[in-house]
């Protein structure tokens, strides 16, 4: 068992789900936020099992579905869970690499229900985009995002940023544009997972960044009533930490392939806890009563500093998996506060990111876990 | 959002009725906004051809009380995020 000091207030109700449907991905981008041991300890949730997963989920109150992955489209019941999604009322994203996303299996999305498509992009040159993504991406991408705009679906472009594509973050604002996207993700880095492994050759240096916002500010006003850009802060540079899910159990769960479903999708990284699977107990006992989903919600196992913190409410203390991955105790405050005793650690990666970078090392299923934290 | 604007919800907007919390509630990509019954009632007469002054007359008249302050500015409040846009201007997202 955690550490743990479960709040006794109830939980509200979810308002998101993210499925990931499969950890099996044609792309091996250095900065997946999956764990970096993907081997699947039972296997893949059946249809049955994810349409039932979903029906709990809209009766607890959740109304945005994530179907993500890895890649959703290696599901070839994809089509069946969009459908039944749509059914019972959820508003539903398909977040893809558009590998395989093909005209037919367009029709058939937008036939099923489909809301959103998200699309993701590695950059905005050719070269450089397949390399990040380590493998022939770019025309397929560039090919499903012109049959994406044909379906009338919402259609957003994602680009995770990081130190190699940041600087040409005015083409890739461009880029996102003339594919007609009606919203654009421009996503600082998370680092989880592969990305953790990554970070070095990753983390951009503050300069960089100072240049970035400049360019997204000005885009945000000129794209306005054209196309939505949301821009994702990079948290190594803030002072303090963002308000990681909403809080823990508060609005977001996510379910793994496997069936464990989890507060984020990157707590399978806190080795700590145990998470209860969709397999074996009913998605409401889990959200409301299961001992990882209490763990960390609300405020009553905080310590100091942010115990007595007067930003708590604001950012939940920040990220748990952060705190874990970091400090190897998830109840600390995330490294990202500078009010954090650990703090040191998130300045010695800032400084680590004036030095050369160093090689990818590319997600993948037997590749090794690399140098994380 | 000007009197004389035809407000219409996003075209990547929808409107559902949440049974779980008894309230309506607006959908959109990767977001959501529940709605009350005023809320909900001023967004059903967002079809792009009423004037804001439109709505706010006819729920005037339905409640016997001046509301446009009220109405508009909720309306500004929804253009603002970009939930919905003026169709008698030029209509943003529209292809």
């Amino acid at each position: 068992m955690p550490d743990e000091r479960p709040d006794s207030a109830p939980p509200g109700h979810p308002t998101t789900l993210l499925a990931e449907l499969t950890w099996r991905c044609p792309l091996h981008c250095p900065y997946c936020s999956n764990p970096v041991d993907l081997a699947l300890a039972r296997g893949e949730l059946a249809t049955g099992d994810w349409l039932r997963i979903l029906s709990e989920a809209r009766a607890l109150g959740v109304l945005q579905l994530g179907l993500s992955g890895g890649e959703p489209l290696v599901r070839r019941d994809l089509e069946a869970i969009v459908a039944h999604a749509r059914a019972i009322g959820l508003y539903t994203t398909l977040v893809t690499s558009a590998l395989g996303l093909t005209a037919d299996r367009c029709r058939r999305l937008a036939d099923a229900g489909i809301d959103h498509i998200q699309i993701s992009f590695q950059d905005s040159e050719r070269a450089s985009a397949e390399r990040i993504a380590g493998t022939a991406s770019w025309e397929k991408k560039q090919a499903a995002a012109a049959l994406v705009k044909t379906l009338g679906v919402a259609f957003t472009v994602n680009v995770v940023l990081h130190r190699a594509n940041l600087d040409r973050i005015d083409d890739i604002i461009r880029m996102a544009g003339d594919l007609g996207a009606d919203r654009l993700e421009l996503a600082n880095t998370q680092y989880y997972g592969w990305a953790l492994a990554n970070r070095d050759a990753l983390m951009p240096t503050r300069e960089q960044l100072a240049r970035a916002e400049g360019v997204v500010d000005a885009a945000i006003a000129r794209y306005r009533g054209r196309m939505q850009i949301l821009y994702v802060l990079p948290d190594y540079y803030q002072d303090y930490p963002k308000p990681c899910m909403g809080g823990w159990g508060a609005v977001y769960l996510v379910v793994a392939p496997d069936g464990r479903v989890l507060p984020c999708q990157a707590a399978t990284h806190i080795t700590s806890l145990e998470y209860s699977s969709a397999r074996d107990h009913p998605l409401e006992w889990i959200w409301r009563e299961s001992p990882s989903f209490r763990a960390y919600r609300g405020e009553g196992w905080m310590r100091d500093p942010c115990r007595g913190c007067d930003r708590r409410s604001l950012d939940h203390g920040g990220c748990r998996c952060q705190a874990f991955a970091l400090t190897g105790d998830a109840r600390n405050a995330d490294p990202v506060c500078i009010k954090s005793a650990d703090h040191a650690l998130v300045t010695a990666a800032r400084i680590a990111s004036t030095r050369e970078a160093p090689p990818f090392t590319w997600r993948g299923v037997r590749a090794a876990a690399g140098s994380a934290g | 959002m000007a009197l004389s604007a035809r407000p219409a919800l996003w075209r990547l907007a929808r409107i559902e009725f949440d049974p779980v919390r008894g309230q309506r509630v607006l959908l959109y990509p990767e977001g959501a906004m529940l709605l009350n019954d005023t809320g909900a009632e001023i967004l059903a007469l967002c079809d792009g051809r009423r004037t804001v002054a439109d709505i706010a007359s006819d729920l005037g008249r339905k409640y016997d009380a001046e509301v446009t302050d009220d109405v508009a500015a909720y309306l500004a409040a929804l253009a603002e995020r970009e939930l919905i846009h003026d169709a008698g201007g030029t209509p943003p997202y529209a292809r």
